[in-house]
């Protein structure tokens, strides 16, 4: 038997629930199916041990678009709200830092950490314009996208002259030169290098990793803490979704898209064949196209551009329960409610990339470390903690393969690298856990275990995400659809993908 | 390190043309040194409409395409519904790119159950192996493997069969059949670009030699003849074949935008099939089809006797109007006692029975000259003799 909907979304991450969400309140009758047993996707709160939790995938809400929560209206309850960055020295000679001021270094560098925050605002802000609406479609001709991009080209305009020339010349730069003109702190730089090329193939030296760090700071450069963690986000944006009429059914696995003469017809599960004709598809591109759906039904030239899509993840994620909080120098235990970086310098973070070329692991990784259980007691039991760490770097693709023993090999060098910042680590370790980017591809399903489903990166930016011919949401095969990070504006839990899709779906309705 | 080849590639058949050549007009095809023309065009020519002509046609490019997905590929790569093509079966076809412009033509060969080959004139390698990727199909490059031989004319069968190619008869057109003669394997197909009774003869290159000799022998009292490009150019006017580079620029090395052909602008229609699952340029076409295409083939039927060779099209006999088109391949048929020529025109010009104009120019010492002269548009082939299809061919 087929039941039949308005739309099918597949994948229950959080774009997929925001775009069925903001369906369903235009009335449509939205069907929502998820292959694992809980919603959110990437964004999922989830146990890793006797009594311990976790932000499985994405530990902290960079920014959940405010547009996106109104629209949906729903509210995400924060434990902790504007987190303080703080990059840990060796020696206990902290750097902290928050979106204006950098506390810990000399004078002259706290004067041009605020410039550089300020100069960095201008552009990102500009970027921030662009990630609430699609990107208009080059050489298309129509009025439409034509307006879309003269609307862009005045918001490039409206940067004045010299911001504008500044922009146009920052776009490919690497932001290793930019710190090294600006800054004497090595803490300092390694902080801003680090979170520049977080989530990304590219080391601090690589050019365009000065956008990778205008689009950190457009969708979040204030990071917060979602009571109950990220999978919290989740269940909020279910909930809401399911009160609006979406109808979500989780263990429910998608064996593949249905087409018919040469259009989307619905999805077959183990439990029957869904009709609909959309069909949109959460998951990244190349699992919608070759997993999903098959190579068959797109032209060639469309196969190709998906095939060779970037998107090999760099980032390891490493869970570790904790009998208590690690003794810093420098540091108060309410410092752990922050957001704490370790990465002594721009050049250990470019040093730390460098193997990942040649398939091998960092020998000396950086991390980015949350504590979700020193403002959130429901991450650990009474008086102990967890800690979740962004490692990187960790090839997709390691030489040899992810062998037991080369995961734990990366495993122990991981928390060996800690301890020489966190002193005495490893015997505050009750339990620990490091997924490698190929098992956050087996958890979540994430080609090449990529964050952000595809390389952020110039050629996989805007008009051309993922592909050209795909960057508007729309498939080129009629009833398709993405909305999951693979597209503009890119991951991180922001719901921006999911909410431009349904607004492109809704618009080309209303258009027939 | 494997030794690169320089300069000209020789085909199997090499050593045969050299053999009888007496004019020394030889170019480059594909690489290989080939023979414009051995002794004499005309007789050549004659050679494919009365009698028996020879040409090696083994500088094609040949591609073989083999693996459990061979026939959903091929039927997503090129327009034409290729899961209909039967074992044993050959089919014409054009490929296009995503905007649904032609990129080249070629013939389809089912091998066996799962094993294609297809011939085309261009290189395709790259394209292929991008259209490749998702498909579990294996494609070589099999054209210095493969020797080819083009055996046409009213008389070509009788030939064949007198050589010792046994059971042809009951090959029909676009048929092929795997064979041997004197322990050596020959796949013999009945296809060919002259528009006549034909035969393609597809051997190894080891075999090429002595076929080629069983074949003259078997020819020597009906008037076999080896041919050059020269002559098969004018047979496949007549015949109304397309060829690349002239009657359309492949897709992927037009640069200029409106410089490139759909099928429907080729006069194709009944190659592109919308009924099949998806294909390259499928909804390039089906947009074409609805917003109506901008170019059409014609096959134009011009009064006088002189060749209209790059001549401009004109709907009328006047020249104050612009142009509307112009002719791209022209000649005189011999066989049809006719002036004709294949040309693109704008839509909705040159509907099959309207009259247009065409500008012909000559020299006359020096000087050039000009001439209007009428132009039929005519439809379906020049030279289409019954003989071509029937099945068994009439013996000689």
């Amino acid at each position: 038997m087929t039941e039949r909907y308005d739309a099918i979304v597949v994948g229950a991450g959080h774009n997929g629930l925001v775009c069925a969400g903001l369906l369903a309140k235009a009335g449509k009758k939205v069907l929502v199916l998820e292959a694992r047993a809980e919603v959110g996707g990437a964004a999922v709160t989830r146990p890793f041990a006797d009594g311990f939790s976790v932000s499985a995938g994405a530990h902290l809400l960079h920014q959940l678009q405010p547009r996106v929560m109104k629209a949906l209206g729903v509210r995400i309850p924060l434990k902790s709200e504007r987190m303080p960055t703080i990059a840990l020295s060796q020696s206990g000679d902290h750097v902290f830092m928050d979106e204006q001021t950098a506390v810990g270094v000399s004078d002259q560098d706290a004067q041009a950490f605020t410039e550089f925050m300020e100069w960095s605002d201008t552009f990102a802000g500009f970027l921030n314009k662009q990630l609430m609406k699609p990107p208009p479609r080059l050489g298309s001709g129509s009025f439409n996208d034509t307006i879309k991009l003269a609307r862009l080209g005045l918001d490039l305009r409206m940067l004045g002259k010299a911001d504008m020339r500044d922009f146009l010349q920052l776009i490919g730069q690497n932001i290793y030169d930019e710190l090294d003109a600006r800054f004497e702190s090595d803490l300092l730089k390694g902080a801003i290098a680090l979170d520049a090329v977080t989530g990304t193939h590219t080391g601090p030296r690589s050019p365009g990793s000065m956008i990778t760090w205008l689009y950190r700071l457009c969708t979040g450069g204030h990071v917060s803490q979602p009571a109950g963690g990220l999978g919290a986000v989740s269940d909020a944006l279910a909930e809401r979704a399911e009160a609006l009429g979406v109808t979500i059914r989780t263990d429910t696995p998608v064996e593949g898209i249905v087409v018919d003469n040469g259009r989307v017809v619905g999805v077959d599960t183990a439990a029957g064949r869904f009709s609909s004709w959309k069909v949109i598809s959460n998951a990244d591109p190349k699992t919608t196209v070759f997993g999903l759906v098959g190579a068959r039904h797109f032209e060639s030239t469309f196969v190709r551009r998906v095939h060779h899509l970037r998107s090999k993840g760099n980032v390891a994620k490493l869970h570790v329960a904790l009998d208590a909080l690690p003794e810093i120098s420098g540091l108060r235990p309410e410092d752990f409610g922050g957001r704490l970086l370790v990465a002594a310098s721009a050049e250990a973070v470019e040093r730390a990339f460098n193997p990942v070329k040649y398939g091998r692991c960092s020998s000396q990784p950086v991390f980015e470390l949350s504590f979700p259980s020193v403002s959130d007691d429901s991450f650990a039991p009474a008086g102990k903690h967890v800690m979740s760490a962004l490692v990187q770097f960790a090839p997709y693709d390691l030489a040899g393969g992810w062998s037991d023993v080369a995961r734990a090999d990366f495993h122990d060098a991981a928390l060996r690298v800690l301890e020489e910042t966190l002193p005495r680590l490893r015997d505050l370790v009750l339990h620990s856990e490091l997924l490698t980017p190929v098992d956050l591809e087996a958890e979540f399903g994430m080609s090449g275990g990529h964050w952000h489903h595809g390389e952020l990166g110039l050629d996989q930016f805007m008009f051309v995400r993922p592909v050209a011919g795909a960057a508007q949401y729309r498939m080129p095969l009629e009833g398709l659809y993405l909305c999951g990070a693979g597209t503009h504006p890119g991951g991180g839990v922001t719901g921006a993908p999911g909410y431009n899709a349904a607004q492109v779906i809704l618009e080309r309705e209303r258009s027939r | 390190m494997t030794e690169v080849h320089q300069g000209r590639l020789e085909t199997p058949f090499y050593g045969r043309f050299k053999a009888i050549d007496t004019l020394n007009e030889w170019h480059t095809w594909n690489g290989y040194t080939v023979c414009n023309s051995p002794y004499c065009a005309d007789l050549e020519y004659f050679a494919i409409r009365n009698a028996t002509a020879v040409f090696d046609l083994s500088p094609m490019n040949k591609y073989r395409i083999t693996g459990p997905d061979a026939g959903a590929y091929l039927n997503r790569l090129v327009t034409r519904n290729v899961s209909v093509l039967g074992p044993g079966r050959v089919g014409y076809s054009v490929w296009c790119d995503n905007d649904g412009k032609v990129i080249d033509d070629g013939t389809i060969f089912h091998l066996d159950e799962g094993d294609y080959r297809v011939c085309a004139a261009g290189r395709h390698a790259a394209w292929f192996a991008d259209a490749a990727i998702g498909f579990d199909v294996e494609i070589d490059d099999e054209t210095a493997d493969v020797a080819a031989l083009a055996v046409q004319g009213p008389t070509s069968w009788s030939v064949l069969t007198r050589a010792g190619f046994e059971g042809l008869e009951s090959l029909k057109p676009f048929g092929l059949v795997h064979m041997e003669l004197g322990g050596r394997p020959v796949m013999v197909s009945r296809t060919g670009f002259t528009g006549d009774l034909g035969y393609e003869l597809w051997m190894s290159p080891d075999d090429a030699g002595v076929i080629w000799d069983r074949i003259f022998e078997a020819g020597e009292l009906t008037g076999i003849r080896a041919i050059g490009t020269d002559a098969l150019e004018l047979s496949r006017i007549e015949a109304g074949y397309l060829a690349p580079g002239l009657e359309f620029l492949p897709a992927d090395e037009t640069v200029r935008t409106g410089r490139s052909r759909s099928p429907f602008e080729l006069g194709l229609d009944w190659l592109v099939d919308f009924t099949k699952p998806n294909f390259n340029g499928r909804r390039a076409l089906a947009e074409e089809q609805r917003r109506g295409s901008t170019w059409r083939l014609v096959r134009l039927d011009i009064e006088g006797n002189k060749p209209a060779h790059n001549a401009y099209v004109f709907p009328r006999e006047s020249r104050s109007r612009s142009d509307i088109g112009f002719v791209t391949s022209a000649a005189w048929s011999p066989v049809c006692k006719k002036n004709v020529a294949l040309g693109t025109v704008r839509q909705p010009h040159g509907r099959p029975g309207t009259t247009l104009w065409v500008e012909i120019y000559y020299q006359r010492e020096m000087h050039w000259q000009r001439k209007m002269a009428r132009a039929t548009v005519v439809e379906g082939p020049f030279w289409a003799p019954d003989r071509r299809r029937l099945t068994p061919p009439e013996p000689y």
